[in-house]
């Protein structure tokens, strides 16, 4: 049987390999460590923090969160699960995960909110960053695992990158998402008043969509935990690691325990911040209140009630 | 006197070729053919019109009658196709970004049918959005607030949250938002129409109210013909894009311009919408110290065929007689005095007042005295004048307008 091989064959393999090889590594590769620096150091510091900071002072500081933003069923469930993790020897590790998916969660953060608001405000953005998103979600991560070894080394910090490639997608579409369903008369009503298109975004547009962006997070923060292991095959620590390891060993204790431990994690992430975007369902809370609400003193509900009082 | 707002000319046509759009108005295209034709959606077409300060412009038209399109072409919302809107000096639809933010922050706000008030902000923060826009700090920009939230009686909700009103509550705070920045133009697009009737008519009142003391220049748009009537100190009827009439409300219903108007104009209430003035007749009378002032009375009467007369003493209204008593007086004691069968509990109004507060007056059988706002006597309505004008039959002796058989033709057919 004939097939197109038959007539032309077409060497991809060869012209990524020479585009990265030859072209990419040799002149790019100063930039892209360079684009290592902040994550870096924001994960160093992190990291020196988390492991600083004492078991139990930790503990009832993440527990006081919960209780404040999801109430006591998870706070009581908080304070279980870090002691359990904590008892099954896995502190220092969950820690070293804890830090890795803040500093990608934070990057995200930065780069996609942005993004997200550019694409809602252009439908000309939108129409390039869209696809790209598609890409970024279907594409295997092994795939691009490979490239940012070769540009950025091996280690955490590569790690991390590859989880911001991964998790970044939904903070961007849900972003645009909640930006262009700002109802429509209220835009006009801003611009009716003579707003500019910074005080339209700062008003208007972001409070009203800060619910759906909070989503966005949330969604992100599970895309990165589950990123963990996958960044530990490039020289990630952590949890990641430990399952890994558990793996190479077929030592299915080490990884059961790895394992748990990333789900722990993902629950108590997963509850707080799903809390903060639900939150005041009717009225949505500036960024500040959020952060504010979250160190105030008294039980959930008493600082809406005060918001009214003043 | 300059107009506060000038609009020349005004199109707006949506899609990509209005120039296409432009020449199917000039060959007196529809606007559905010319959507067939070019796919352009013509929404206003040749508008103009001049709005004159502490004025109340209504524009009334049905749904897709490009009434809502015009009223945010005058702030710039949506820019017009052709055509100049001069606010004082500036041209809004030919200005620079900068320049149009500072005209719609110093001198045009608007009211929405939806109130479209910010859910994530009190009561006193939307009523201070404007404020805030402008840059002003804090404390000043909610004394202001309150203050506009205390004109529409809502200071005392100033920190509740839009959700925790009713919908004429969250109107007020609509209206408060557009009054905050005192500005001298004030956009109101069908802001009651989200109403319920109740609440409606309330709001309608509280508005002529406030505009008492505020003497804004109102642009207001509606699809009910009654609001247009009521509010509007000129009003414009709009059809496809298009003013098919100008004027003032009784203007509009005495001489409705076509049958689209007179077919709106069909079933509303005379009774709002003519005053006394329009019915009153210069007075015929008698002074009340006059020598042979009866019998000049009955003269006088039987000349105009009437049968009372008012009788006036210096500027003052004295009262009235009746032929009937006159006559019966003159013939049983001859020469008789004016004074003896004098009425002097006669019904008065002012220029002002509707027809419809004249039924009791009218029903007694006296003509009406119609006092200016010295006491003069400025007119007398003769009471089957009321409830002719009430008919819509035109009474030809009443009548100061011109074109009058135009109307009561077009009247007339549009009864049948």
């Amino acid at each position: 049987m004939i097939s197109p091989a038959d007539l032309v064959q077409i060497p991809l393999d060869d012209w990524v390999n020479s585009f990265v090889r030859d072209f990419l590594v040799p002149n790019f590769r100063p930039f892209f460590r360079a684009m290592q620096t902040p994550v870096t150091a924001v994960l160093g510091w992190l990291d020196a923090f988390f492991h600083w900071l004492p078991m139990l002072v930790f503990t009832a500081g993440l527990t006081l969160i919960a209780w404040r933003t999801a109430g006591r069923g998870v706070a009581v469930f908080t304070l279980i699960a870090l002691a359990f993790i904590d008892m099954i020897g896995l502190w220092s590790e969950t820690m070293t995960t804890l830090s890795m998916i803040i500093t990608s969660v934070l990057f995200c953060a930065i780069i996609g909110i942005p993004l997200g608001i550019w694409s809602a405000r252009s439908d000309r953005v939108l129409f390039i960053v869209r696809p790209i998103l598609d890409i970024m979600q279907t594409i295997p991560s092994f795939v691009y695992l490979v490239p940012i070894v070769m540009l950025f080394g091996v280690g955490m910090v590569p790690g991390i990158i590859a989880t911001i490639i991964f998790a970044l997608p939904p903070i961007i579409r849900l972003t645009n998402l909640g930006i262009r369903n700002v109802r429509g008369d209220l835009i006009e009503a801003a611009e009716a008043f003579g707003s500019t298109r910074w005080q339209m975004l700062w008003e208007v547009q972001f409070p009203l969509a800060l619910r759906t962006i909070m989503a966005g997070l949330n969604q992100t923060l599970m895309l990165a935990l589950s990123m963990v292991v996958i960044a530990a095959l490039i020289g990630a620590g952590g949890l990641g690691l430990t399952v890994y390891t558990g793996l190479g060993r077929l030592n299915v204790g080490a990884a059961t325990a790895g394992g748990i431990g990333i789900v722990l994690l993902a629950i108590i992430l997963d509850r707080i911040t799903q809390s903060l975007g639900e939150k005041k369902a009717v009225h949505t809370p500036s960024l500040w209140q959020t952060l504010r609400s979250m160190f105030a003193l008294g039980k959930p509900g008493d600082e809406e009630k005060a918001g009214k009082a003043a | 006197m300059k107009p506060k707002l000038r609009v020349e000319n005004v199109y707006k046509i949506f899609g990509e070729h209005p120039e296409q759009a432009l020449d199917g108005l000039k060959q007196n295209k529809t606007k559905i053919e010319i959507f067939e034709e070019t796919g352009q959606t013509v929404g206003v077409q040749d508008v103009s019109f001049d709005v004159h300060e502490g004025e109340i412009f209504v524009v009334m038209g049905l749904s897709g009658s490009g009434k809502s399109t015009l009223v945010r072409t005058l702030n710039g919302l949506i820019p017009p196709t052709y055509g100049k809107i001069l606010i004082d000096e500036d041209d809004v639809a030919n200005c620079s970004a900068e320049r149009l933010r500072k005209v719609r922050r110093e001198k045009i706000t608007m009211v929405f049918q939806h109130f479209a008030l910010f859910p994530h902000k009190t009561v006193a923060e939307n009523a201070a959005y404007g404020l805030k826009i402008k840059g002003e700090g804090a404390a000043s920009r909610r004394a202001k607030a309150l203050a506009a939230l205390e004109q529409v009686g809502l200071a005392a909700y100033a920190d509740s949250y839009p959700d925790e009103l009713s919908g004429g509550m969250q109107q007020r705070v609509g209206l408060a938002r557009g009054l905050a920045t005192d500005p001298q133009i004030l956009l109101m697009d069908e802001p009651f129409g989200a109403l319920d009737p109740l609440i409606r008519r309330e709001m309608q009142e509280e508005l002529l109210h406030l505009q008492k003391k505020l003497k804004k220049t109102i642009i207001f748009i509606t699809h009910d013909l009654n609001e247009a009537l009521l509010l509007g100190d000129k009003i414009a009827i709009m059809k496809d894009g298009r003013f098919v009439q100008v004027g003032t409300a009784q203007e509009i219903v005495d001489n409705p311009a076509d049958d689209y108007v007179a077919a709106f104009v069909g079933d509303i209430d005379r009774g709002r919408v003519f005053d006394a003035a329009h019915v009153a007749e210069r007075p015929i009378t008698v002074e009340l110290g006059e020598r042979n002032a009866a019998e000049k009375a009955l003269d006088l009467m039987e000349e105009h065929n009437r049968n009372a007369l008012y009788v006036v003493e210096e500027d003052r209204i004295a009262g009235l007689v009746t032929y009937q008593e006159l006559a019966v007086a003159a013939r049983e004691e001859g020469r008789t005095d004016l004074s003896e069968v004098l009425v002097t509990e006669v019904p008065t109004v002012s220029r002002d007042t509707p027809l419809n507060e004249l039924y009791g007056a009218a029903s007694a059988g006296y003509p009406i005295a119609v006092a200016d706002k010295r006491g003069r006597l400025a007119g007398v309505i003769e009471p089957q004048a009321v409830f002719s004008q009430l008919s819509g039959e035109e009474n030809e002796e009443a009548q100061p307008t011109t074109d009058e058989t135009e109307a009561s033709s077009a009247q007339k057919g549009e009864r049948q």
